[in-house]
């Protein structure tokens, strides 16, 4: 049977987001623990060795929010949580600019650890973004990363 | 139908969109694929290397052999990087 998150909350925006405002939302919710996740954007492409400039996330509206609803539900599954709050950006971002937040309450702090490290591992394998580099004029969209796929093992039941 | 691209694949299309009357013959997106490599050679470039693609039904993850109809909206993307 469904066991309910008593607050959840998923963005897509260009805005940036301001840590300490999603941490108090989350600390309204009877919690005993919160674990937060954040995404930045790295100025340097280890892959292929380049400076990047700046880079553009696209997403397909509808479906991302859709899929990172199922990974929520799917967290409220295995762990009982009080709050979850994932924002997502997208556009122009530049080095050192916020992407992601994850962030997750619950009452003992291993079931927060958890979900939001299930949170993350799956909307990078399954939420419908993808990034384009930018260094100069030329573009690099980045490719899918094996690893990530690999992150999915752990939480094989 | 709608057919939509991201990423790449939106590039070498040259849309993020567009909008065909599906044939009454074509049940699957396989068969859809097959359509649009014979319509134009630009579609044959990106579907060449099909474990590469993921196909979404109506914003659902879906398969090469999911039944297709006429109001669906399809939607071509490689693998994502977001996060």
């Amino acid at each position: 049977m469904r066991k309910n998150i008593p607050f959840i909350k998923i963005k897509i925006q260009n805005e940036d987001f301001d840590v300490s405002d999603e941490i108090k939302i989350l600390h309204q919710n009877n919690t005993g623990a919160i674990v937060n996740f954040i995404g930045v954007v790295r100025g340097y492409d280890e892959k292929n060795n380049q400076i990047i400039n700046s880079m553009t996330l696209e997403h397909y509206p509808g479906m991302t929010e859709a899929e990172i609803e199922k990974i929520v539900f799917e967290s409220s599954q295995r762990w009982e949580l009080t709050g979850v709050i994932v924002i997502h950006r997208v556009g122009n971002l530049k080095p050192s600019d916020q992407i992601v937040f994850v962030g997750v309450s619950s009452k003992h702090r291993q079931n927060a650890f958890d979900g939001c490290n299930f949170i993350m591992d799956w909307l990078k394998t399954k939420a419908p973004f993808w990034k384009v580099e930018e260094n100069n004029n030329k573009k690099n969209w980045v490719s899918f990363n094996e690893n990530d796929n690999q992150a999915l093992k752990k939480w094989q039941k | 139908m709608i057919i939509k691209y991201f990423s790449w694949i939106k590039e070498h299309v040259g849309k993020s969109e567009e909008q065909i009357e599906l044939p009454d013959h074509i049940n699957n997106v396989n068969e859809l694929i097959n359509y649009l490599n014979e319509i134009d050679k630009k579609y044959t470039l990106i579907f060449e290397k099909k474990e590469l693609i993921k196909i979404a039904v109506n914003k659902t993850y879906s398969s090469f052999d999911t039944n297709i109809s006429n109001n669906d909206e399809i939607a071509f993307f490689p693998p994502v990087t977001g996060g």
